[in-house]
């Protein structure tokens, strides 16, 4: 019997005051029933336009149609074909401008929760089915993936099912790239992370943490010296970007990139934490992304009063609905329209506070947004002893300087094919932020996916390198 | 993991470690880093390359005791392991196209300016080593220097050994005795080196300083070592950690420096205790 309710099954979370000072996860997930309840809701339609917003093509009618059945470990086996990190994608993907954005559901009412019930069957695999991986039969052919974020991890993992001996040459002591040092525990729990990365090494993935590749090794050496065939470079986002205003060195400013690293990898909120962070009383967070909502949500946590200063309104803000939704509940305060001009500091050097001016929105611009311009005389100063810019990326340099031969951008992201991801370098692949700039944990999945496709077929004769 | 083969204290508060870290020993230059952690949960903290043997696979580094990481890390004796050794971070010095150089080191910051000594020397440019200390006990690789520099001045605040003063006042003292320098290094405590650099932009010569401000990743992430050079936002550990001395803004890098200088109090005291807990 289907189920004709307009709405998503609400997700259970924690109460928003009480998880505004705990680091534990905020969505609590599915009770089988609300899954099989919510499975209901979709219509299995001929043409599944669902699929087609999915940047790896998980068949989606097919797994919620194994969760109506009540037959979660089938609809995981669905998942898993299409996607290596079904528990941090069932919490982490943009499903509204995705998957769902598409669901015919969405045209009278809510569509399908997609998401939530990917969430759902990932973790019940976790807790119930999940069987050590079976580790194929080797090729004997090396392939080196650079960086253990989402496109390596996904790059390493099918390489892997095929039989590859992959290497995954890690920068910091732990792996998992922007999953452990950038998104919060309360938003991705590591022990989940920890998981899909277990169950990698389980299909013999060996991950070599420590490793800055174009400092310790370079690439050419991985190729020439060490015995790779191929080398997938997912080094993803690089230097933070500041606003170039006076003020941005003062004690107290930080790009989020570090907050959010203290925080999560070097678990600087706990008591006994050896790396420090600098609690303040009052945070302003600049910027509008996933990032910034994340900062101003850590922040939350450690006790501060925060303040999210974003330059246009809240309609354009680029984070996910639903982390916005999250923010406001937890009490963060947004300024719209607010464009910092200078971060203002005391005699020791200090932040004490932020001066702005009032925007609006003007005609759109290239970009097809509407341009904020500012309100003349319209200044006014924020107090903050704390100030996290957030403001994106820019990349990483330490590959394209040491790998001769590496066409990237302008802007210094990695050049690639969108299809194979093949750079201008024989047998360099590369996917992920390093080539598309921040983006979403699913499209570096994706890349990383595409290239383990093209590299497979690289290394077995069938396409050019 | 990596291996501590050998420790050395070189001073009451400065010790010498060699770790093996055989891929970081055969990539190493001097001028470049490593970070450390010492155990699981410790801090990362960067520490300058003093040293390197490509064929025995070993890193030295030279620390002094300041802060709670580096009181545990001297906790650890010859044969224990530390957690993470990452490296070699950074870009190396640029030693080549000189004739004659100088090189300033301060304190601690010495260790670090042997590497760069040794390899002017060694390379065949003339480098006059000009180093500084509190007081006598507290002077550390004074054979090495002199073996490997055609002068050494060793100057003290206090007098107890070399020429009482300032390394500045043997610096100036050389350049006005017409000594012409190609460049001048200078590596050390932050005021050291901006007092360094305003004495040198005065003669017109040019000068490279090693900045050592708080890091984590030191990979190009975080963004936390960054300091005004010429006016714009450069981040140590990608761009540096030498930048030019007469363009960097001297006085907001002292500032940053202190930035935890209550929480390393704190963490400092907390390992204290413990370490006495241990002994009693």
């Amino acid at each position: 019997m289907a189920n004709t309710s307009m709405v998503k099954n609400e997700m259970p979370a924690q109460e928003a005051e009480i998880r505004n000072k705990n680091f534990l996860e905020v969505a609590l997930g599915y009770t089988k029933e609300q899954a099989i309840d919510e499975a209901k809701r979709c219509l299995q339609c001929k043409n599944k336009l669902c699929i087609n917003g999915c940047p790896v093509q998980i068949d989606i009618p097919l797994f919620i149609q194994f969760v109506a059945d009540g037959d979660f470990e089938a609809a995981y086996q669905v998942i898993a074909r299409a996607s290596s990190l079904p528990a941090v994608c069932g919490r982490v993907c943009p499903q509204e401008i995705q998957c769902e954005a598409k669901c015919v559901r969405g045209i009278k009412g809510e569509p399908v929760a997609i998401g939530r019930l990917e969430r759902f069957v990932a973790d019940y695999h976790i807790t119930h089915g999940a069987e050590k991986q079976i580790k194929p039969i080797s090729n004997d052919k090396k392939v080196a993936v650079i960086g253990s974020g989402p496109s390596g991890l996904a790059c390493a993992g099918d390489l892997a099912k095929k039989g590859y001996s992959v290497t995954i040459f890690e920068a910091l002591h732990l792996a998992g790239g922007v999953l452990v040092y950038g998104i919060p525990e309360f938003r991705l729990p590591k022990a989940i992370v920890q998981k899909e990365i277990n169950s990698l090494k389980e299909l013999g993935v060996d991950i070599q943490t420590n490793m800055v590749i174009g400092k310790t090794i370079s690439i050419d050496e991985l190729l020439n010296e060490y015995g790779y065939e191929a080398v997938f470079i997912g080094s993803g986002a690089g230097l933070p970007r500041f606003m170039n205003i006076k003020g941005e060195n003062l004690k107290g400013v930080y790009s989020a990139n570090e907050f959010l690293t203290r925080i999560n990898l070097m678990k600087a909120y706990e008591e006994s934490g050896a790396t420090p962070i600098q609690k303040g009383s009052k945070v302003a967070v600049v910027g509008g992304g996933n990032v910034a909502m994340d900062a101003a949500r850590c922040a939350k946590r450690l006790g501060s009063e925060v303040t999210i200063i974003y330059r246009r309104t809240e309609k354009e803000l680029p984070a996910r609905l639903e982390e916005i939704e999250h923010a406001k509940e937890e009490g963060i305060k947004f300024k719209f329209l607010t464009n910092p001009l200078e971060i203002v500091g005391d005699e020791k050097g200090w932040v004490k506070g932020i001066s702005c001016q009032q925007m609006i929105l003007g005609e759109a611009d290239s970009s097809g947004r509407q341009k904020p311009i500012p309100i003349e005389g319209s200044n006014f100063s924020i107090e903050a002893d704390c100030i996290i810019m957030s403001i994106g990326t820019s990349p990483n340099p330490l590959i394209k300087d040491t790998t001769e031969g590496l066409a990237t951008q302008k802007w210094g992201g990695i050049i690639a094919d969108e299809r194979t991801g093949l750079t201008s370098r024989k047998a360099v692949y590369a996917g992920g932020d390093a080539v598309t700039g921040a983006a979403t944990v699913i499209l570096a999945m994706g890349a990383g996916k595409n290239a383990a496709t093209a590299i497979d077929e690289y290394i077995m004769g069938s396409r050019e390198g | 993991m990596f291996r501590i083969i050998k420790k050395k204290e070189l001073n009451p508060t400065v010790t010498l470690m060699e770790v093996e870290a055989p891929l970081i020993a055969k990539k190493a230059q001097p001028g470049q880093f490593v970070i450390l952690r010492t155990d699981e949960g410790g801090e990362r903290i960067p520490l300058t390359i003093a040293d390197y043997n490509r064929e025995q696979g070993t890193v030295t580094i030279i620390y002094q005791i300041v802060g709670a990481t580096t009181r545990i890390l001297n906790s650890m004796s010859v044969g224990d392991c530390l957690q993470d050794f990452v490296g070699p971070l950074g870009r190396p010095t640029v030693t080549e196209g000189k004739k004659k150089v100088a090189v300033v080191g301060g304190g601690v910051g010495c260790a670090i300016a042997y590497p760069v000594v040794k390899k002017f020397h060694e390379q065949g440019t003339k480098v006059h080593a000009i180093i500084g200390f509190r007081s006598n006990e507290l002077v550390i690789l004074e054979e090495e220097f002199r073996s490997n520099s055609s002068k050494l001045v060793l100057m003290s605040d206090d007098g107890s050994c070399g020429e009482k003063g300032l390394v500045t006042d043997a610096l100036k003292k050389l350049i006005e005795s017409g000594e012409q320098y190609d460049e001048v290094i200078t590596i050390g405590p932050l005021i050291m080196m901006k007092y360094v650099s305003m004495l040198t932009k005065q003669y017109g010569i040019k000068t490279v300083a090693s900045m050592n401000p708080i890091m984590i990743d030191g990979t190009g992430m975080c963004g936390g070592c960054r300091l005004s050079v010429g006016g714009k936002t450069q981040f140590a550990c990608v761009d540096g950690p030498e930048f030019n001395g007469h363009e960097i803004d001297f006085d907001e890098a002292i500032a940053r420096s202190d930035m935890y200088k209550e929480f390393e109090q704190k963490k400092q005291d907390e390992a204290c205790k413990l370490y006495q807990k241990e002994v009693s």
